[in-house]
């Protein structure tokens, strides 16, 4: 114990002096952990490459275990040997990780960068710092894309054509979990946009929702991972389906699908970085420097070169450029763009801290009615 | 009468036998050691103790261990809320656990039993320091040197006796609440004296220097304590007799003592965090499931709950674990049945054909066997969904109209039929090698007595091949009932299994406890099954080649 003890007083001195001789005393390896795919391969493109380019020496190599980073983070702690030093994972999990002191703590002002005109990091952010713990990177959304050769004459404009199966009779495919689900059948039974957490945290609230859905029920088709809705819209097996606005903007752009947007009532979730709690001083260091360098403003607008995600930084709005490959502007496919976002929903993240559990069980349950 | 036999060096035969055979099995123990110990490592211990789990319930004391204390003797029936001293008891233990960040730990732990605690637990923790300023600072303004940490050290360190029960009880509760050790260096007693005049704010002084001592690294001596040490030091004074006390700082405690400082109404204080402080709700929460071991885990797992009054059942439009567990146990025997009556007739092709031709056979059957399994479940989607293979041929050959294309995903149909054809290669492979060992005189013979095809093979073949289905239906019943990923890619909504629920508290709820116990209730399934399958059939009678 003793020993111990110096030890984490010398490492503890060698950090305090460490920021004048930073290189020095931080780690040259990180393992990032990220979701895979386009989007981890936008990170990789937008801050990970150029990192590594101006710290010679440095490597990384990227774990795609986001899905599960939660449950694989907390039974690392338990054993007492973690091994990743900057995990990506959605604002959820960075509050549960945050409330179980798996992450660490971010003073934003202190370790973010500044945006270029002197704005504090924490009002370049603003409202999308939902946890101390949680350094947003993109805004993202949950919403509809519908076949634009199958559902007639008269697109959908409202969210509310999924309950309509009159006139868009076919399946469609929700998300096998209450989150959005919920809230979208209360706003189509009736329930004001500001009244719907309210109502939804009453038992009758849920009821009511369980009630809407339940007229469709026999026409959805539920998935559970992202890649779900985009097949079966492109092989027809359903006419409607929500998934993530990245994966449609793909299966319309990229694979060129007869898919269209449908940009109401789309619910705004934020994907960001968190770093592990109990990291070595080194390792530490070493992601706090990725971390400020990946989260500055012109790295997160570059990142929207490659996927149609928003940046989560207000000064790198301006800063959205074309796509990479397809040279098309990538401004009017992002969500946050005005004329997308009319109508739009912030996930209510402190609600479904405390309803997911209660609420799921009776989703569930009426699934499997 | 006859001797007893002699070995050769004079012994009993009986004992030098017995000591021959206990040498010989030493030996052989010795042998497979490293396997055992290595089964018992990495196998064994990691699942028993993620099994216990199921009953483990430390969290609560640990982490309010006076709030537990002081809600042992409330009756909730008898006084609508908890007494003054809880609502005390409760500010100091979460003012430590908010310091050391495990209240939002346990917010979560307790979210499970009741909806809303996590979100009351997180925020309360934010106000507890609002709640301690109302007698810190006032304090402060009475004399400056209440500011200081030196002047907190110089009252609570020893001078003549130190209390060591304190000590080791302060050191056991941040050692419980942040699993850690607390056994370094503190450079901290409290003094017996000061112990006994002002025992509340003694204790939470120590427990501070206890935790900034050995979690922090740092030297109480030097640093200001926390905020809570205020009321509890003017609770203290409230009561204290001071006149004999002579000891650091007694002038600047008497002045605080006739000042009559304020103290925050715990109840009110806590109220104002949040008015569910006032409800019964969290404090009965916290009061049925503060034991060191629980079976509400348990409870939960067959769809009941613990609650203050008692066991009870979820509410009927949460009740589906049960629900699951009957349809695993079912759907798992259909797709065992249907496993048995399509690779039957292939081990026996197998088994009877001639060699080269039952060498391509085997391998066709092996083939999927090394397919990814991923790859397999994909490839039923793109068989059995309404625009798929199957459906287009049916529509093309006029069996079914467009309109009324066949529903054979995401439904129970489209599990059973992917996971007959992921698992048939584990009943093929134990039935082919069962019956080869099955001599073809023997079904010659019974014919040449006169059976007729049919009689052959159900006196004399069948008999014999049914230590290969019992083995092969062992093994495909067991893969089949933990099976996860093939049910939640095509099994909807009325094809999924109760793993899928286990994967869901692993790694979306966090609910660990929940997990475990429903694991351990689908181990002792499977169990039971076994055992019933040996009382029934005979375990003997299983063969694997």
């Amino acid at each position: 114990m003793k020993l111990t003890k110096t030890l984490l007083a010398t490492t503890a001195l060698t950090v305090a002096t460490g920021t004048a001789f930073a290189d020095g005393h931080m780690a040259s390896d990180m393992t990032l952990v990220s979701w895979g795919g386009a989007y981890q391969s936008s990170q990789q493109n937008a801050y990970v490459a150029p990192y590594l380019e101006n710290n010679a020496g440095v490597t990384a190599v990227w774990d795609e275990s986001s899905a599960e980073a939660v449950a694989k983070l907390r039974a690392m702690n338990e054993a007492g040997n973690v091994t990743w030093d900057v995990v990506d994972v959605v604002a959820a999990d960075a509050i549960r990780l945050c409330d179980e002191g798996l992450a660490l703590e971010i003073d934003a002002d202190e370790q973010l960068a500044a945006a270029p005109d002197g704005t504090s990091a924490s009002d370049d952010f603003g409202d999308l710092l939902v946890s101390d713990c949680f350094i947003p990177q993109i805004v993202y959304s949950t919403t509809f894309g519908y076949r634009t050769d199958l559902v007639g004459d008269t697109a959908p404009t409202s969210v509310c054509a999924v309950f309509d199966t009159e006139a868009y009779p076919g399946k469609r495919s929700l998300e096998k979990r209450p989150i959005n689900n919920m809230e979208w059948a209360l706003l189509c039974d009736g329930v004001a946009k500001d009244d719907v957490y309210d109502v939804l945290g009453t038992p009758e609230g849920q009821d009511q929702a369980l009630a809407k859905l339940d007229t469709i029920k026999d026409d959805v088709i539920w998935w559970s991972a992202g890649a779900d809705t985009p097949q079966l819209l492109a092989d027809g097996e359903v006419i409607m389906g929500s998934t993530y606005n990245g994966r449609l903007f793909a299966a319309i752009e990229e694979q060129k699908q007869p898919i269209g947007m449908l940009w109401d009532a789309q619910v705004f979730d934020l994907d960001g970085w968190i770093i592990p709690a109990g990291l070595s001083p080194e390792r530490e260091a070493r992601a706090l420097d990725f971390i400020k360098f990946a989260t500055d403003t012109q790295r997160l607008a570059d990142q929207a070169k490659y996927i149609s995600y928003g940046p989560a930084r207000a000064s790198s709005a301006p800063l959205v450029g074309q796509h990479a490959t397809l040279g098309i502007d990538m401004a009017p496919h992002m969500p946050t763009d005005p004329d997308n976002s009319q109508n739009t929903f912030l996930y209510n993240y402190e609600f479904w801290a405390d309803y997911r559990d209660d609420i799921d069980a009776k989703f569930q349950a009426w699934l499997a009615q | 009468m006859a001797e007893a036999m002699l070995a050769a060096d004079g012994t009993s035969l009986k004992r030098s036998l017995a000591r021959a055979l206990r040498r010989q099995k030493l030996r052989a123990l010795m042998l497979i050691a490293p396997l055992l110990i290595f089964v018992l490592i990495t196998f064994i211990v990691p699942i028993g103790s993620m099994l216990f789990r199921s009953v483990e319930n430390e969290m609560v004391g640990n982490t309010l261990p006076y709030t537990v204390e002081a809600l042992a003797d409330w009756d909730a029936d008898e006084s609508p809320l908890p007494p003054e001293d809880a609502f005390q008891a409760m500010f100091f233990d979460m003012f430590l656990a908010a310091e050391a960040k495990r209240h939002t730990r346990l917010g979560t732990r307790l979210n499970y039993e009741t909806t809303g605690l996590s979100s009351l637990f997180r925020q309360s923790g934010r106000q507890l320091d609002d709640v301690a300023d109302i007698s810190y600072e006032p304090l402060e303004d009475l004399d400056e040197a209440w500011d200081e940490g030196e002047t907190w050290y110089a009252l609570m360190n020893t001078r003549e006796v130190a209390d060591d029960a304190l000590m080791a009880q302060q050191r056991a509760r941040v050692a419980a609440l942040t699993d850690n050790e607390t056994n370094g260096e503190v450079n901290f007693a409290p003094d017996a004296e000061v112990a006994v005049l002002l025992p509340l704010a003694a204790r939470e002084y120590t427990a501070w220097a206890v935790y900034v001592a050995t979690q922090d690294g740092r030297d109480p001596a030097t640093r200001d304590p926390w905020e809570a040490v205020a009321p509890a030091l003017l609770l203290d004074l409230q009561t204290a007799d001071l006149s004999g006390y002579s000891g650091p700082e007694a002038d600047k405690l008497r002045t605080a003592q006739a000042a009559n400082l304020p103290v925050a109404n715990f109840v009110d204080a806590f109220v104002d965090m949040d008015e569910d402080w006032g409800t019964q709700t969290p404090w009965e929460t916290i009061q049925t499931h503060s034991s060191t071991y629980t079976g509400g885990y348990f409870l939960n797992a067959v769809d009941a709950q613990k609650t203050a009054d008692g066991v009870a059942w979820q509410p009927e439009n949460k009740q589906i674990l049960i629900t699951l567990f009957v349809r695993t146990i079912w759907m798992s025997l259909l797709i065992m049945g249907s496993c048995i009556l399509l690779g039957y007739p292939i081990a026996w092709l197998l088994a009877n054909l001639p060699m080269r031709k039952a060498n391509l056979l085997l391998i066709l059957v092996l083939l999927p066997f090394w397919t990814s399994l991923l790859v397999r479940t994909s490839a039923w989607k793109v068989m059995l969904q309404q625009q798929g293979v199957i459906n287009d041929v049916l529509v093309w050959i006029g069996l079914v109209a467009d309109d009324g294309r066949l529903i054979m995903i995401n439904n129970q149909f489209g599990t059973i039929v992917s996971m007959t054809h992921i698992l048939l290669p584990f009943m093929i492979l134990p039935m082919y090698s069962v019956m080869q060992t099955i001599q073809p005189s023997y079904l010659r013979a019974a014919k040449s007595l006169g059976a007729t095809n049919w009689t052959a093979f159900w006196r004399v073949y069948f008999p014999q091949s049914v230590p290969g289905i019992g083995a092969g239906s062992i093994l495909v019943f067991i893969l089949a009932i933990g099976y996860y990923i093939t049910p939640e890619i095509v099994g909807g909504t009325k094809g999924v299994f109760i793993s899928n629920r286990i994967a869901y508290h692993i790694s979306s709820s966090l609910n660990w406890g929940l997990a475990a116990a429903l694991g351990t209730i689908l181990l002792a399934a499977v169990l039971v099954l076994y055992w019933a399958y040996d009382k029934i059939v005979g375990i003997d009678n299983v063969k694997l080649g």
